[in-house]
């Protein structure tokens, strides 16, 4: 029976070359996720902005401009109307309306009488209302976890490896989160607290990557002493190139059927996921590998221990690699 | 690594049975699972079964104001009742976080203040900070409620508050309402399954404190109409419309109430009656004798219900409330009797409301999507790696029953983010596999023999794949800390899933490639 490989064996691609290339157009990638989100901003869902939201479900396609005139008509302020993981499916937003509960629960009728007047098939599946002061919090507690994720995330590898490789891995967290939230500013996507769990799953699984590579990139440090620094990078990264290859098809395969089958609710959760996944795979070849050599990791980075199993291998030089 | 001793398969093979009797309650039918084995059941997030979530806050503003307005009754009472006679006072008032009066009688002042001492009570601990600070200049007495009583009040304004919450919804008879604390001064309803979550809003969001209060029949028209009331008396406004003037002392309070039911009034018109306990029976007895022909208001949550006249002492310790009721408004409001008037008012800051069609088909495309993720990504890995992609299959789905049975056990919630947690865990849990196959194919090239190239590939994978599950707990840890609600549903998902996947994927499938290697193979396709 013969195997797929989808890398051949002794693949040996030169990223490090390319790597001034790829670092530039990354810079200017963060940089424009940055601009996006301040300029067109992020489409906040009800847990961020607050107000209130409502799922309503038709037999057949929604018709979003008779229902915005609907819904505007019903006088429950300015609707923000779009489509939700289907074309039948539509999340009506609404600002909350200034008093108590008793004024929320009028407007939510009201909105709910005028949309089922003129759609007798309308059923309403999901209302939430958050309060400004709640959504407050939530957008803390979410910029907060974000932050503290790659914060402690990079400080554990600072302990594992060494702090060129924290910083390193600080860098690749850092482009794949502003990727994300770029991706978000262009599209428009709700942006909720489903999207902050998907970038908090980003910067666990980015991180694997980062640290599969890191980690043959010690290995070869401590095994081949002579080796120039961006050929070792090379090396290391054409050696966990099927893995990386592998698992990251297997995540894809996994999350596109989420997106396919998985509902409205955990659409934009999905796609941030399978974004999320290129993102970091690419950034871990291309901007946690070079940023070593600008910080200076050399062969000198991991001396061997005198009672450490690494150290205790006998430095080869690459030509012995590729003989053996 | 080939060498497994006897003890050790065991013990793989009695947690994967355990697994599996922890997982099975989800999928035969209670009937037919004996009695002894374990029974919970994976429990379902509102957000896939349908229901409400509601979260309700009361500011420490609105506690001290219901703790001053109690204080004020106390202070008066126990003046009244002072050993060695009544103490007379006036200008009994209440600032933000005080209450003040003036005693009439120097002579009364010490006499005062030491009843008022024993009136605030030690909040504890070592410093003997007290529950409010009395404090006087010349005969104006102050309590003035201290950091620490105020934080005592919240405190237990909420616990009592959480109880009567609870008392409510299980009156309704909706089945496993969950009501938390979170916070200081937070509470947390989330009852499954509820069609009509304004039911539920309007019957937690209502105070309901009922009280009887005179009628204030001397009060000036004029200065009424300037909305100033005479001393001692308050201006309400009145359900039927305009206000009612009132005493501001109440007869009695809904807190001597022991039962209240749905009747009708005379005229055949829903009602609500109501009796009391017998003190309070005494009370309204002696009350009502002493004012019989003048009109007392029956007020709820500071609105007047109704000011009817008292024709007649009411001796038996019952009433009735009329006024426009239908039945489902006089029932709600006779649960809210029933069940005691929350200590403060409660706002709802946060609500989710999902119909149970949505959570159907939530859970629809939650199990589609997992089933065939769980597919795809078998093929692929059997495509990939043959032999040892089978072996990680199995691993894979030992993971999802492990998942599953660590669910159950500890009777965590799954959510829809917790299926797509689930999902997530389907693609990563083979990552360690393919880890370890890369490895072994590397091994492989370079010329080792068979044994030696899989023992390697597993050394030196492990390393790798702890480090990379680590980063990955780390994120989902601080998912779990700062997340609510669904997110936090996602973050246990995950964290169980990454956990058992490192036991699946590198101890089992190892036990099956040291089964498959005693065979001595010559060669390994991979």
């Amino acid at each position: 029976m013969r195997l797929l490989k989808l890398v051949p064996d002794n693949t040996n691609i030169g990223f490090l070359r390319w790597r001034n290339v790829a670092v530039g157009i990354s810079v200017l990638m963060i940089i424009a996720s940055f601009a996006l989100v301040a300029i067109r901003g992020l489409n906040f869902g009800v847990d961020f902005s607050g107000g209130l939201m409502m799922e309503v479900r038709f037999e057949q396609e929604a018709r979003i401009e008779e229902l915005r005139r609907t819904v505007n008509s019903a006088g429950a302020g300015s609707a923000s109307i779009q489509t939700f993981g289907d074309a039948n499916t539509v999340s009506i937003r609404l600002p909350l309306p200034p008093g108590d509960e008793a004024a929320v629960q009028r407007v939510v009728t009201r909105v709910q009488d005028a949309v089922r007047a003129g759609n007798p098939d309308a059923s309403f599946r999901r209302t939430e209302t958050v309060s400004g002061k709640v959504s407050g919090e939530l957008v803390t507690a979410g910029a907060l976890a974000i932050l503290f994720a790659m914060i402690g995330i990079s400080v554990y590898i600072w302990f594992r490896f060494e702090w060129q490789f924290g910083v390193g891995a600080l860098f690749a967290l850092l482009h794949d989160v502003a990727l994300t939230l770029g991706f978000f500013a262009v599209t428009q996507y709700e942006f909720d607290l489903n999207i902050v769990a998907a970038v908090l799953t980003i910067v666990g699984y980015s991180l694997n990557d980062t640290i599969v590579v890191y980690d043959r990139v010690r290995e070869n440090l401590r095994k081949y002493r002579k080796m120039g620094m961006a050929e070792l990078l090379d090396l290391s990264l054409n050696e966990t190139l099927p893995r990386t290859i592998v698992t990251s098809l297997t995540m894809i395969i996994a999350l596109a059927t989420l997106v396919a089958f998985g509902g409205s609710v955990l659409f934009g959760f999905s796609v941030a996921m399978l974004l999320g996944i290129g993102v970091g795979t690419y950034s871990s070849i291309f901007i946690a590998a070079p940023i070593l050599i600008w910080l200076g990791v050399g062969p000198g980075s991991f001396l061997p221990t005198e009672s450490g199993g690494e150290g205790r291998l006998k430095p080869k030089t690459r030509s012995e690699r590729i003989g053996g | 690594m080939l060498d497994f001793p006897k003890w050790k398969i065991w013990t793989i093979a009695a947690t994967l049975l355990a697994g599996l009797i922890f997982a099975m309650p989800n999928f035969v039918p209670a009937s037919a699972w004996p009695e002894p084995l374990p029974q919970g059941q994976l429990n379902l997030g509102l957000d896939l079964r349908g229901g409400s979530h509601l979260m309700l806050e009361a500011t420490a503003d609105d506690v001290l104001k219901a703790r001053l307005e109690a204080l004020e009754e106390t202070v008066r009472t126990e003046l009244r009742i002072a050993e060695g006679g009544a103490i007379a006072f006036t200008d009994l008032s209440q600032g933000r976080d005080r209450v003040s009066l003036t005693v009439t009688n120097a002579a009364d002042l010490d006499r005062a203040l030491s009843v008022l001492r024993r009136v605030s009570t030690p909040v504890g601990g070592i410093t003997g900070t007290r529950e409010t600070e009395v404090s006087n200049n010349g005969p104006r007495i102050t309590l003035q409620a201290t950091q620490a009583g105020v934080a005592l009040a919240v405190d237990s304004a909420m616990a009592q508050a959480v109880e009567v919450i609870r008392r409510r919804i299980d009156e309704l008879g909706t089945r496993e309402p969950n009501i938390i604390r979170q916070g200081t001064n937070r509470i947390v309803v989330q009852v499954p399954g509820l069609q009509d979550p304004d039911a539920l809003k309007s019957l937690i969001g209502k105070t309901a404190k009922l009280e009887f209060k005179l009628v204030d029949v001397d009060a000036d028209p004029a200065l009424v109409a300037e909305g100033r009331a005479p001393p001692g008396s308050q201006i309400l406004p009145s359900i039927e419309g305009g206000t009612v003037v009132v005493k501001r002392r109440a007869i009695i309070t809904g807190d001597q109430l022991i039962d209240s039911q749905v009747s009708t009034n005379e005229n055949g018109q829903p009602a609500v009656s109501f009796r009391f306990d017998s003190t309070g029976g005494r009370r309204f007895a002696q009350a009502t004798q002493a004012n019989v022909g003048r009109p007392f208001a029956i007020i709820l949550d500071n609105t007047v219900i109704s000011a009817p006249s008292i024709n007649e002492p009411i001796l038996g310790g019952s009433g009735i409330i009329s006024g426009s009721y239908t039945v489902a408004t006089a029932n709600e409001l006779a649960i809210l009797l029933r069940s005691g008037k929350l200590p403060v008012e409660l706002k709802v800051v946060e609500e989710r409301t999902v119909g149970p069609d949505l959570g159907a088909d939530s859970i629809r495309a939650g199990a589609i999507a997992s089933v065939l993720a769980t597919i795809f990504v078998a093929v692929f890995m059997i495509i990939t790696y043959g032999r040892f992609g089978v072996y990680s299959v199995v691993a894979l789905i030992a993971n999802g029953v492990l998942v599953m049975a660590i669910m159950s056990g500890l009777g965590a919630t799954l959510t829809l983010p917790g299926i797509a947690g689930f999902v997530l865990t389907v693609g990563a849990a083979v990552d360690a596999n393919v880890l370890i196959n890369e490895r072994i194919r590397e091994e492989l090239r370079r010329g080792r023999a068979v044994v030696g190239a899989v023992e390697t590939g597993y050394r030196e994978a492990s390393r790798t794949i702890f480090d990379a599950n680590v980063t990955n707990v780390i994120a989902a840890a601080i998912m779990f800390a700062f997340g609510s609600g669904p997110v936090k549903g996602f973050a246990v998902v995950l964290t169980i899933g990454i956990i058992t996947s490192v036991f699946t994927a590198v101890t089992i499938t190892r036990l099956m490639v040291a089964g498959w290697l005693r065979s001595r193979p010559k060669s390994l396709v991979l």
